[in-house]
This record gives C-alpha cells, structure tokens and sequence, in this order.
C-alpha cells in the first residue's frame, strides 16, 4: 500500500515537473531577453537574473579554481608550458576581486577566455596563434580533485594491503580490509574470470585499479561540497586517457587470432574477407571510443539532471519550487549512486571483456568450407 | 573544428597527462604494494581452505576405513572367543567324561576284585566246610564203622551210597 501510495506521489510529481518546466523553459527565455536589453547593469542584473544553462555547464566544467561557497574560492597553481618554458603562479593572479578574468602578464599575456586559459595581446584580446603555443598542465579543479581520489585510494588500499600482511592468511579479515575485500572479490569473479579466463590474475592489477579509479571519482563527483563536486569522471578528458589504456592494454596483448580475426576472418570467402577487414579494423577503435563515451556522457548526465533541478527553484524564484525540486534531486541523486557502481563495473567488465577476446585462444578446425 | 561546438567534449591536454599520471602512479604503487599482496594473500587463504577440506575428507575416509578395521578385529576377537569357549567347553566334558570312564572302570574294577575276592573266600569257605563235613563224615562213618561192622556188605553199599552223596555236593 505505501508503495502503491508513493507511486501515485510519484506520478502527480513527475507530471508537476513536466508543466512547470515547460514554464521554466519560457521564463529562461524572459531572462535571455532581459540580459540583452540592458547589458550596462550586467553585473546588477546578474544578482536577479538567471542563465540555467551557464550555470550548469559551469558546474560541470573544469576550472582554474575551487569555488567553495558565496565568493570564497580556492586559488589553484597554473602551471603553463610554453615555447619560452614552463611557468607557474597562482591562478587568483587571473582574476580580480569581483571574480572577473583580467590579464596576466607572464612570459606572455594570460587570460582566462570561457574558464580556459589563452594568450592575449595587449588589447586583452585572444591571440590565436599564440594560444596554440601555450600548453596548459594546471592543476585545475579536476585534476585537484583527482588527486584527491588518488590520495585516498592510496591511503585505503596501502592498508588494507599491509592487513593483509599483517593479519596473514589464516586469519579472517577485519575492519576496512572486510569491507574492501567483496570488492575485490567481486572484480575478480564477477568481471575478471568470466570474461578473460585462465589467465585472469595478470590483468587484475588494471582492472582492479581502473575499477576503483572511476568508482571513487564518481562517488567524489556525487559530493555536492568542497572536497567532492568535482566532474572528473564525466569529464572527456579523463575518461579518454582511462579508454586509451584500455585500448594500449589490449592491443599489446592482442594474440595472432585477434589480429588474424581482425584482417583475414578464418572460414569466410576471400570476397568476405576483404570486406570484413575494415569494418573489424574500425571495431578495434569504436570499443575504446564506446567506452570513453559511455562513461563520460552517463556521468555528465547525472550531473546536469541533478543540478537542472536544483535550478528549477532559482527559475522560479520561489521557495516552493523546491518542494519538488528538492525531492526529485535526492531520487536522481540515489540513482546516481547506483550508477556510480554500475559504470565503474561496467567500464571494467567491458575492458575486461574485450582483453578477454584479444587473448582468448581460438580452436579452429578449418572444417567449415 | 566540429569539437569545439561544446567545450564539453574537447578534451583538455592538461587533464589528459595529469589522468595518465594518477593512473600509472596508482597501478604501479598499488599494484606492487596492494594488489599483489591482497590477491596472494585472497588466493593462498582459498588453496588453504581448500587444501583443509580436501583433508578433511581424507581424515573422514581414513576414520572409515580405521572403524572398518577396528570392526573387523572385534568381530575376530568375538570369534576366537566363542571357539575358545567352545574348545574349553569340549575339553571339560571330555575331562568329566574321562573321570567318569576312569571312575567307572575302577568301579567295576573294584567290584571285580571285591566278586573274585567273594569268590575266593567261599571257596575257601566251601572247601573248609568240605573239609569239615569230610572230618565229620569220617567221625561219623567212624562210629557208624565201629557199630554196624558187623553187617558187612550192607555195610558197604551204604558207604558207597554216602560217597555218592559227598560227591554230588
């Protein structure tokens, strides 16, 4: 009954969402239109005005500081490489105090252009020739909070392995190490053995490592405060570097049947095998590419669904909106966190998976002519 | 360049070696000091349960072939007690019947002994009586000579009846 109940709460809700959001739509526009009439008290209109989707995607980008809360914002070092070499300061020099891009004389003119750093020339304007020059290593709000799920992973992993040599084998595990070791039991017989097989055990190490990687970074990214709400994981860049190992992994390991599969299908006409060699030489690609953007566009989604409706109170600018922004967010939000799981086991399964079809050893008997 | 419509999909060089960096500084670390140990140690504790149950499975076998044995020794010692009851069984009904054989031969022994000393001192006594009743026939006949002598072949005959008569006992 009280599921029945909750369900028709859900219902009336989600049809709630549908009508005021079709106004939320409209009321955007209104406030497009009002910024455009007066651009001479922008920052005055800013205060009352609202633009959903630079505030969202600014949430999801990256950043050359930490917003915190109001206007306190934590500086991070810019580090940049150039034809003139490698330079460091601060990134509070690119702002002024009302938190507005202004030029940094380095080696060369810095500006912040659209959150990115570019080069400028005197007239504060972007240079695009020289921007190309400039090789941008910042440790940025994503790489901050990256280094923040590496400091942990390291913290928790360096003791539960040292427990377990602690502890010896004999004894039952304890505390963090019980915890943590259904995980690693889980990678190792759920994701590891089914799809690669005999020869699981040298591929744990990544697949372990890739696993709690993407898991700790999206449960980092669901922290709506200072030490999380970052975007690593939904961010292209790192599920790209993440893909590209996955892609170095397999290849390397790829066995003469892979490779034999993949440029003269065995069994098949010579007609079928000319035209299936491209179409296999793409599939080498697609699958990292498949698993760069699964992660990353499933991750940016949970992102800007949660902040979309956490906006829907700004939009209206009423307290009561949020009597259904607020439920809806937490429901996301708890989605969220079984996707957190669900792509982290899904990126490893699938990386899992397709090292599993570079090494697995085929038997072929050539009968099927 | 179509990737620059949304700065959403550009990747970021800067992220891209700093990503590269956390992961190779993560699986070589942990790799050496977690995962190795952790996978050893999950796999060692597995082959050890698994070695314990396999011999506890032969420590059962064992104990069923060793209740066999002890069976099969007990249902021996049951045996050799019951022959040796039995042999000692035969061999004190062969002693009784022995003693009784002996006992009975003596017996009759005995009873020979005692028939034939019986015998013995009839005879003796019969020849004594013998001897006596020839003295007294003699004293008689004797007397009988001294009176009737007179007569002499009626005597006779009648000495010769009496001989007759000694004769027949």
């Amino acid at each position: 009954m009280v599921l029945r109940s909750l369900k028709s709460l859900l219902v009336l809700a989600f049809s709630l969402f549908v009508i005021l959001f079709s106004n939320g739509l409209f009321a955007n526009d209104s406030t497009k239109t009002t910024m455009e009439e007066s651009p001479a008290g922008l920052h005055e209109e800013k205060e009352g005005s609202f633009n959903v989707t630079e505030t969202i995607l600014e949430h999801i980008k990256d950043d050359h500081s930490w917003h915190i809360i109001g206007h306190t914002s934590i500086p991070l070092p810019v580090i940049i490489y150039t034809d003139k070499g490698l330079e460091f300061f601060s990134s509070s020099k690119l702002v002024n105090e009302h938190h507005e891009p202004v030029v940094y004389q380095g080696n060369y003119a810095y500006k912040l252009i659209d959150g990115k750093l570019k080069a400028v020339n005197e007239a504060g304007e972007l240079d695009k020739e020289l921007s190309k020059k400039v090789w941008d290593f910042s440790i940025t709000k994503n790489v901050a909070s990256l280094l923040i799920s590496v400091t942990i992973l390291l913290l928790l992993f360096l003791s539960v392995g040292s427990a377990y040599k602690k502890r010896g084998v004999t004894s039952a595990p304890k505390g963090l190490q019980s915890f943590m070791e259904p995980i690693i039991l889980f990678v190792r017989d759920e994701v590891a053995k089914p799809n690669i097989g005999k020869k699981y055990a040298k591929y744990m190490p990544f697949l372990l490592t890739i696993f709690f990687l993407i898991l700790i970074n999206n449960f980092l990214g669901l922290i709506p405060f200072f030490p999380g709400s970052a975007n690593v994981s939904g961010n292209i860049a790192f599920t790209m570097t993440l893909a590209v190992f996955v892609f170095i992994l397999v290849n390397i390991n790829g066995n003469k049947s892979y490779w034999q599969h993949i440029f003269w299908m065995p069994g098949m006409h010579w007609s079928m095998k000319l035209f299936l060699a491209p179409i296999e030489l793409i599939g080498v690609f697609t699958k990292p590419i498949s698993l760069m953007i699964r992660l990353f566009a499933n991750i940016t989604a949970g992102h800007i669904l949660v902040l979309s409706l956490i906006c829907l109170i700004f939009i209206f600018k009423t307290i009561f909106a949020s009597a259904i922004a607020v439920p809806f967010a937490v429901f996301i939000g708890l989605i969220e966190l079984l996707v957190a799981f669900l792509q982290a086991y899904i990126f490893t399964m699938l990386s899992a998976m397709y090292i599993g079809m570079a090494t697995e050893e085929h038997h072929h008997e050539e009968a099927h002519h | 360049m179509f990737l620059e419509i949304n700065p959403l999909v550009l990747p970021d060089v800067g992220l891209v070696f700093w990503s590269s960096v956390a992961f190779i500084v993560l699986l070589v670390v942990l790799g050496k000091f977690a995962w190795k140990p952790i996978m050893t140690a999950i796999s060692e504790r597995e082959q050890g349960i698994e070695t314990a149950l396999a011999k506890a499975d032969q420590m059962k076998a064992e104990m069923a072939t060793m209740q066999g044995e002890t069976e099969a020794l007990m249902q021996k010692a049951r045996e050799e007690r019951a022959t040796l009851i039995k042999e000692a069984k035969e061999q004190s009904d062969k002693m009784i019947a022995d003693a009784k054989e002996k006992a009975k031969s003596e017996y009759d022994r005995i009873v020979a002994d005692a028939q034939l000393a019986i015998t013995q001192q009839k005879n003796a006594a019969l020849i004594d009586v013998k001897n006596q009743v020839g003295a007294l026939v003699v004293e008689v006949s004797e007397k009988i000579l001294r009176r009737e002598l007179s007569n002499k072949t009626e005597q006779e005959s009648y000495i010769q009846q009496l001989a007759e008569g000694v004769k027949l006992n």
